[in-house]
């Protein structure tokens, strides 16, 4: 079971009348990474989603959830989902629709009440336990809805768009609990447009256009991918300069400041320490990634794929 | 069979919370009062102009007679109000959580779509139920109370009128698990109809004696059994003499076979299968 995928499809493809939303998506996610699913608006994502958690039947292609095939009740049981403009039962209270939930992932009543009032702390509405759900802000509703997800302490859970409509404090608020959703292990499929939050929150990104994987990327070895770098700093020798030329090239200096090309992030602390040491007074050392968004524009095209 | 029942208890929450019971009550409460208050009032009336003409044979059967047809009266609108129940119950259920989206976190649960279905129409029955005890009940109690009159084989045509609204809602619930709810109420109205229509027909063309009439009404009694149950319902509780005397929207002339009985429960059936048939195959 371990050695399985999170999610694993082949080819899944959907097509609505002569139109072909998902054309054929290929894809592998490992259990426990956070995997960031990018695309234009109408590039599938959704559809993809439902797909694969059997909302939606596929025209044909294969997919399978922690090596089990879609709609299988154990898998079911072990999944959590937050769906994109979701609307819940807004006449039952915080409370009874997180019981509802609970209930219906068979969960024993002793567990559920515990995990209710931990759920409700985490995401801030312990205060509104016995307030009914049409009286919720939008926000509000993201919370309650990010809770229902995680009842059941997933091993994977899928989060649609989980930020639209939060403000700050929510979108922080989602980002903590995803970082400490994958500390417990739990696998995270993230649709999101908000790439800042990707960048920080996932391990690796699918790009996706017409329904097919275009690029998939590990963020961590983007950053550990060639990249300049600025660095601010008054007091140093001329001299000084060349010696930086063991770590990187194209060593340019305009005043105050100097930019380098260098062969990834792991070089920055002993580069501070040579100016240090070189009695430079060191103000900023900024490396200039290529952000999620060049990629994202230079992968989908200005377009976006339309 | 646990899921099933949590389903049909969120059912029962939902009419309760959105005010559905309330308003269904309330309403069929206001009936209850206005009629108890004609019936009243039609009593005292019908008992003097009996009175009067001194036929001492006669009295008791007129008695009888004029007290079934008015409850045959009251429970021929309890019919209607319970079919609108029936279709207003089951119009929005599916159509609508499948249009919101809600629908989207129950059947990810590890439930099967059957159990959704299953559930709602369990919670609806249990409402409909509810509804129909309330309302035929008070109609038969206050004629009981007023006239101490009881019509026979109240079991049996009560029951038919519970199944009649069963019928019904299944057959609002399958459409509404392929059509967006105001269709659903289209449809389902507008067979309604027809069976009111054709119900009509066969008992014109049973009076006239005219076959084909008859024939045309059997036909949409198949396509939707519910006039006929309520004619069949009609003829289990009316006095043996206001089946002779002819056409009244109140009871039967042409009067239902056992059959159609057990063709309405197949086709209940039929279209709960349906129903979850329809559920499960469609994309949400």
């Amino acid at each position: 079971m371990s050695v399985a995928y999170a999610i694993e499809t082949d080819k899944l493809r959907k097509v609505f009348g002569d139109y072909a939303a998902v054309k054929g998506l290929t894809l592998q996610v490992q259990q426990g990474e956070v995997f960031g699913f990018l695309g234009p608006n109408g590039a599938g994502k959704t559809t993809s989603i439902k797909m694969l958690l059997g909302l939606i039947t596929p025209t044909s292609g294969s997919s399978s959830l922690l090596g089990k095939p879609v709609r299988d009740r154990d898998v079911m049981s072990r999944i959590g989902f937050l769906p994109e403009h979701f609307r819940f039962q807004e006449w039952l209270t915080a409370g009874e629709f997180l019981l509802l939930h609970g209930q219906l992932l068979k969960m024993t009543s002793h567990d559920l009440k515990s995990r209710i009032d931990e759920l409700l702390g985490r995401v801030g509405l312990s205060d509104y336990r016995n307030k009914q759900l049409r009286t919720f802000s939008k926000g509000m509703l993201q919370r309650i809805g990010l809770a229902q997800a995680l009842l059941n302490r997933p091993a994977l859970v899928f989060l649609d768009e989980p930020t639209s409509g939060l403000d700050p404090v929510g979108r922080r608020l989602v980002r903590d609990v995803i970082h400490e959703v994958r500390a417990q292990g739990t696998c995270v499929f993230l649709n999101s447009h908000l790439l800042s939050e990707i960048e920080v929150t996932c391990n690796r990104v699918a790009f996706i256009r017409h329904g097919e994987v275009i690029k998939v990327l590990d963020l961590a070895t983007l950053y550990a991918d060639q990249t300049s770098v600025t660095i601010r700093v008054s007091n140093l020798a001329a001299e000084s300069l060349t010696g930086l030329s063991q770590w990187g090239k194209d060593i340019q200096m305009d005043g105050e400041r100097i930019s380098m090309i260098i062969p990834s992030d792991a070089v920055l602390p002993e580069i501070t320490r040579y100016l240090v040491a070189q009695r430079g007074e060191v103000y900023a050392i900024t490396p200039n990634h290529m952000s999620l968004e060049d990629i994202f524009i230079e992968t989908v095209g200005k377009d976006g794929g339309l | 069979m646990k899921a099933i029942w949590i389903i049909a208890k969120l059912t029962l929450r939902e009419a309760i919370r959105r005010r559905i019971l309330l308003a269904g009550f309330a309403l069929g409460i206001s009936f209850l009062i206005i009629y108890s208050i004609g019936l009243h009032f039609i009593l005292v009336e019908v008992r003097q102009a009996f009175t009067l003409r001194d036929l001492p044979a006669g009295q008791n059967i007129m008695n009888v007679e004029s007290q079934n047809a008015f409850l045959m009266a009251g429970l021929y609108a309890t019919t209607f109000l319970s079919i609108a129940m029936a279709a207003l119950l089951g119009a929005d259920t599916l159509a609508g959580e499948i249009n919101s989206g809600t629908i989207q976190t129950i059947v990810t649960k590890p439930i099967r779509r059957a159990d959704v279905v299953l559930g709602k129409w369990l919670g609806f029955a249990g409402l409909l139920g509810l509804y129909i005890l309330l309302m035929a009940g008070g109609v038969i109690l206050s004629m009981f109370i007023q006239a101490h009159y009881t019509p026979g084989n109240l079991l049996n045509g009560v029951g038919l009128i519970y199944l009649e609204a069963l019928v019904i809602m299944t057959l609002t619930l399958m459409c509404s698990a392929s059509f967006p709810a105001l269709a659903t109420g289209g449809i389902v109205f507008g067979l309604y109809g027809l069976a009111f229509i054709g119900g009509w027909i066969e008992q014109i063309g049973a009076v006239i004696q005219n076959p084909t009439a008859v024939k045309i009404g059997i036909i949409t009694s198949l396509i939707i059994p519910s006039e006929s149950l309520w004619r069949r319902a009609a003829y289990e509780m009316q006095t043996p003499l206001a089946g002779v005397l002819g056409v009244s929207p109140f009871g039967a002339s042409s009067v239902p076979s056992a059959l159609m009985i057990v063709y309405a429960v197949l086709y209940l059936c039929v279209a709960l299968y349906s129903a979850i048939r329809i559920f499960q195959k469609r994309d949400l």
